[in-house]
């Protein structure tokens, strides 16, 4: 049975729901999974893997500061020590930062932002987006070892499996380049890659005084985070963390709420994965209805806070 | 300092995908072309680097003979030389064997600083930078919104999804750019007319053999023809009762 090393990411002991999705992918291809975690608090994070699919946990420990090149190299030591012949980490910051260099440092190409992993004959298949999902192509690979990272909220986390055996390593400690400080985000505010729900505004909005509409009723579904367009991001009414589509991220919520984005080609690429849309437009030609499951049309500023008192409503009844 | 800034000729964001007739590719006969969103970001910060430490900012791209077009409006920005590294094939190539080419590049320019967009927006990779800096030996961050080079070390800043990481590194090194670290500048008709005299050096790209084996390309699924629930406010209870019963999504 083949071998394939996880890097997964935890934060204050626990494992994100990314990596224990990857986690999941990985046990799924039928694989021997072993997870690798770093960063203060892997110990702690270390004893869940088991039932998400790991048979074995590596923690390295000891290092006083994050260094991305040092994790690297040692991921990729892991995964010789291992005799891994694939290699595959969650696509979030930090895993998209450190798994093309641990495919360099392993001489193998990687495969970014997967929707699609299984295995096939000896090696791996997967399915990656192009031009940010206009286009889908499915892939194998020559490469010594096969290496991956998998799309936030697409493949499904399961915990079937059991316990993991739990082993320590010293962390290398001569990086490079050193995370020195974390300014944690105002508020546990959910990013748009991760959350399950994303609210979208656009220039339906008319100006950034409106988006606490948007906040409402993103905070009225209780899981959601807020979106933008790329308009009103290069407007200044939006942060870039917030732009969903070609330009800025590529999101794959199970409810995405569009509201007064017409639907530009370049926008649809970033979200049109999601499970189910919702647009709230006023014109009835836009663009972004033909990609919907529910339209309304009409007018934001009279649809949105009512969407957002009858979610609240529903929420409270459960 | 000798800094280099990466350029990818990519397809526009208004690019429609068609799929090429081996089913393995895309077929590129309506393309107009484009440096990749984020390169003029790249650039930018190459040249206020060059204009707070001094030295020199290279133009690199692997690409097509024509992508000459795009080294010079760089050059015009402020740029002060363009590279080439030809490949008419250049879309087809895997991450590891475009980085393995601008590897040796890189060091045959002598650079100390590379600074490349954060993906380019046609494979979506996100790879290249990284891989470079490994393949190097050099440190790197990804997914900056602010840097600071000093003589031989810096400090960046990149958002994650659980807060801003401040990471500092020594120096040589590739960091790869995010909206919002600046605002990229126009060229201005001097810079235009003094483009035209700069350097822009070509030679062929290492011939390096893919890994990435393409196996089909497909259009992605249209999605199920949803429909319209109602006009205003008064449509919220249909929409509402659709996401519970049918989408079961609240």
């Amino acid at each position: 049975m083949a071998t394939v090393v996880v890097y997964v990411e935890q934060e204050g002991g626990k494992p994100v729901r990314a990596s224990t999705e990857c986690l999941s992918a990985a046990r799924a291809t039928g694989s021997t999974v072993v997870a690798v975690v770093a960063r203060e608090g892997a110990k702690d994070a270390a004893a869940a893997l088991g039932k998400f699919g790991a048979s074995k946990v590596v923690c390295l420990v000891g290092a006083s500061k994050y260094s991305p090149d040092a994790t690297a190299r040692d991921l990729a030591k892991v995964v010789r020590d291992q005799k891994a012949s694939a290699f595959f980490a969650a696509a979030t910051a930090s895993g998209k930062d450190v798994a093309p260099r641990v495919a360099a440092e392993l001489d193998s190409t990687l495969h970014s932002d997967c929707v699609g992993l299984e295995a096939s004959g000896d090696g791996f298949r997967v399915v990656r987006p192009w031009l940010a999902g206009k286009a889908i192509a499915t892939l194998s690979s020559r490469a010594p070892v096969t290496c991956a990272t998998t799309r936030p909220n697409v493949f499904q986390a399961s915990e079937t499996g059991g316990t993991a055996e739990v082993l320590e390593v010293p962390a290398s400690a001569d990086g490079k380049a050193v995370v020195a400080s974390v300014a944690p985000k105002p508020g546990g505010k959910l990013d748009v890659k991760e959350a399950p729900v994303v609210v979208s505004g656009g220039r339906g909005m008319k100006g950034p005084e409106h988006f606490h509409l948007i906040e409402e009723l993103a905070a009225a579904f209780g899981n959601a985070a807020t979106g933008a367009s790329r308009a009103v991001v290069d407007a200044g009414w939006r942060p870039h963390a917030e732009q969903v589509g070609q330009t800025g991220k590529t999101v794959a919520p199970k409810l995405y709420v569009a509201v007064g984005i017409s639907g530009a080609i370049q926008h649809l690429a970033g979200m049109r994965t999601s499970k189910v849309i919702v647009a709230i437009n006023k014109d009835k030609e836009a663009p972004i209805f033909k990609v919907a499951d529910y339209g309304i049309v009409g007018d934001a500023f009279e649809v949105v806070p009512a969407l957002a008192k009858a979610v609240q409503e529903v929420r409270a009844h459960k | 300092m000798k800094i280099a800034a990466l350029i990818k000729r990519v397809p526009t964001t208004e690019a429609q995908a068609k799929v090429g007739g081996d089913g393995k590719s895309l077929d590129s006969s309506g393309f107009q072309y484009m440096p990749s969103f984020y390169d003029e970001i790249a650039v930018e910060a190459a040249i206020q680097t060059k204009e707070k430490v001094g030295g020199d900012v290279t133009v690199l791209t692997l690409g097509p003979q024509d992508a000459a077009k795009e080294l010079r409006e760089f050059i015009a920005r402020g740029a002060d030389a363009g590279a080439i590294l030809v490949d008419p094939t250049w879309h087809a190539r895997d991450a590891r064997a475009t980085a393995k080419a601008l590897a040796k590049k890189i060091s045959a320019l002598g650079s100390e600083l590379v600074l490349a967009g954060r993906v380019a927006t046609d494979r979506d990779q996100a790879s290249v930078g990284p891989m470079l800096a490994t393949f190097l030996g050099w440190s790197c961050v990804t997914e900056v919104i602010a840097l600071e080079i000093a003589p031989e070390k810096g400090v960046a800043k990149r958002e994650t999804e659980h807060g801003v990481e401040t990471v500092e590194f020594t120096l040589p090194a590739v960091v790869t750019c995010n909206k919002g670290l600046n605002e990229p500048r126009r060229p201005n008709l001097k810079g235009i007319m003094a483009a035209k005299s700069k350097p822009v050096a070509e030679e062929p790209a290492e011939a390096i053999e893919n890994q990435a084996v393409v196996e089909k390309v497909e259009l992605p699924p249209a999605r199920k023809a949803g429909r319209i629930v109602g006009e205003g406010a008064a449509a919220v209870p249909e929409l509402i009762r659709a996401l519970r019963e049918e989408a079961h999504v609240l």
